[in-house]
């Protein structure tokens, strides 16, 4: 059994549109990149994590283990919503941990090209034959737009409505400033699918997709994949300096899931479980929401970070609205939250977000994030949420030299 | 007169007297629209059915302007929390899209209406809630 697992190499591809690339040819990318980022080679991997939502039933992992090397080693294939690719990476996190495997590889990938709108449309309304009962609440048309939305900029932009309602000082404007925010902040990141800034004016007169989300608040669909690398502290202990040097240490890795609570079935709860992964993680890692340097959060949409202030304990309960007001989460703030440019610059391509997200923080945490570094960072946290629902929190650390 | 039929099976169509109804855990109350096999609280199999209350609050809304292809927009989808325990889902319906018209917090009621027809004429019945 390890004490400790680290981040010995990592990369990502640019996230954007590459419609003559396959999920293979992304995966391969980063896959060999964070290889050679580390110095190791495939020969060296003891377990692979592949977290592809869409291609999930195709066997990702061992697709692309046939372009990068068919070793023989266990392939773990896994879909978690949007916490997929940091639930590939606790795939290869245990099976270090436990004893099984010493070094090991994740990625997390994903194709979406020009999506659009993602969400649980039922039925076709044009389809009409006798009505007949279907599925578990017996509807006889898909509910979409007859029984409220199940689209996703709806169910985020009514989950931070509902923070609005709960808490002083939250509206439109403040929702708007988180993705000034983050369009600010992508103008520093060469991989970021977007890197164009925007006013705060502009944010809010761009086409209103579902109030209070424009769409200069809502992630874009594109295609992309990350990879890290992983090793036990003893296997780390017995390789070169510059690649001890540049370890990245995890201190924690948890994944929750949603409990029961009384709403959840109406519209998920995406602070519960997010509350609850923070907390063991910060216990786990024994680090305090304040000692944070840097945080790369689930910004699905603009409703959804300012949510996560609160449910990560970046500022004080109920206070998100004032944390952003007061600029807290900018790059230059106390807590610099997607300096990477988050979900909505950065993009999303479902697999490959929980992987980015700990390459962006390990970068960091290396002092290697060029124009975008976040000077002296030494802890950083990263988390992910997808609808289901499941989350999931890593805390990263720098060794001490 | 045509036949008319309940969008969702929670919803009970008595003429004048339109309402929701949960399944409810014998064990711990937790209320559930769908089909079940044990309480996601608590894990008992026991159910009852029990009837919610036509008024409510708005809890959360917001107003669609992009939808799938074929759904009409806008719409004003929201989360209504039901007088007495229980909160649903649904558009708020007679009132204008306008989020300066819209208030969280709001009181609504149920109301009723034709949510589409079938080739036989008979129509689907779903529900909303208005300005009480």
């Amino acid at each position: 059994m390890a004490n400790s697992v680290w981040i010995l190499g990592a990369a990502m591809t640019k996230f954007g549109r590459y419609p003559e690339k396959d999920i293979v040819d992304l995966g391969s990318e980063a896959a060999l990149a964070a290889m050679a980022d580390a110095g190791v080679t495939i020969h060296d991997m003891e377990v692979l994590g592949v977290g592809c939502l869409a291609e999930a039933g195709t066997g990702p992992g061992q697709r692309i283990q046939k372009q990068i090397g068919q070793t023989g080693i266990p392939v773990y294939n896994v879909a978690n919503a949007c916490a997929t690719g940091a639930t590939a990476i606790r795939t290869v996190y245990l099976t270090i941990m436990s004893g099984e495997a010493d070094t090991g590889l994740a990625i997390g990938v994903e194709k979406m090209g020009k999506a659009g709108l993602l969400g649980a449309p039922g039925k076709a309304r044009g389809e009409k034959h006798t009505f007949q009962r279907s599925g578990r609440y017996g509807a006889v048309l898909g509910t979409e737009g007859i029984l409220g939305t199940g689209l996703m900029p709806g169910v985020f932009a009514q989950a931070g409505m509902e923070y609005a309602y709960e808490h002083d000082g939250v509206s439109f404007e403040q929702f708007a400033k988180v993705a000034e925010k983050n369009h600010a902040h992508s103008t520093l990141n060469p991989l970021a699918q977007y890197q164009k800034q925007f006013s705060l004016d502009e944010v809010m007169a761009a086409e209103m997709v579902s109030y209070p989300n424009t769409l200069l608040m809502c992630c874009p669909t594109g295609d992309g994949a990350a990879s890290v690398v992983l090793v036990s502290d003893e296997k780390l202990a017995t390789l070169d300096p510059d690649q001890r040097r540049r370890a990245v240490k995890i201190s924690a890795s948890v994944l929750t899931s949603d409990p029961w609570t009384e709403t959840d079935q109406v519209q998920p709860d995406v602070n519960t479980l997010t509350r609850q992964a923070a907390d063991k993680a910060y216990a786990m890692a024994g680090v305090d929401p304040q000692d944070l340097d840097l945080v790369e959060l689930h910004d699905c949409f603009a409703t959804a970070e300012l949510l996560h202030y609160d449910n990560l304990r970046l500022c004080e309960p109920g206070g998100a609205g004032e944390f952003i007001d007061s600029r807290g989460p900018w790059r230059d703030g106390r807590i610099p939250v997607n300096v990477s440019g988050g979900l909505i610059s950065k993009g999303h391509p479902l697999g490959a977000t929980g992987v980015a997200n700990l390459y962006e923080v390990a970068t960091h945490l290396r002092g290697e994030a060029g124009d975008r570094q976040v000077e002296g960072a030494k802890v950083g946290l990263t988390h992910v949420i997808g609808l289901g629902s499941a989350c999931a929190v890593h805390v990263l650390e720098k060794a001490a030299s | 007169m045509a036949n008319r039929i309940a969008m969702v099976d929670y919803l009970i169509l008595d003429q004048g007297d339109e309402h929701l109804v949960a399944t409810m855990c014998s064990s711990c109350g937790a209320l559930y629209f769908d089909r079940r096999n044990a309480c996601g609280h608590c894990g008992k199999t026991e159910f009852t059915t029990t009837r919610l209350s036509t008024d409510g609050r708005v809890r959360a809304f917001t107003i669609v302007k992009r939808a799938a292809p074929g759904v009409p927009t806008p719409y004003v989808s929201a989360v209504v929390d039901l007088e007495g325990g229980g909160a649903v889902k649904a558009n708020l319906v007679n009132i204008d899209p306008d989020p300066d018209k819209i208030e969280l917090g709001m009181p609504v009621r149920l109301t009723t209406f034709v949510a589409g027809r079938d080739d036989d004429g008979t129509e689907a019945i779903a529900f909303g809630f208005e300005r009480a």
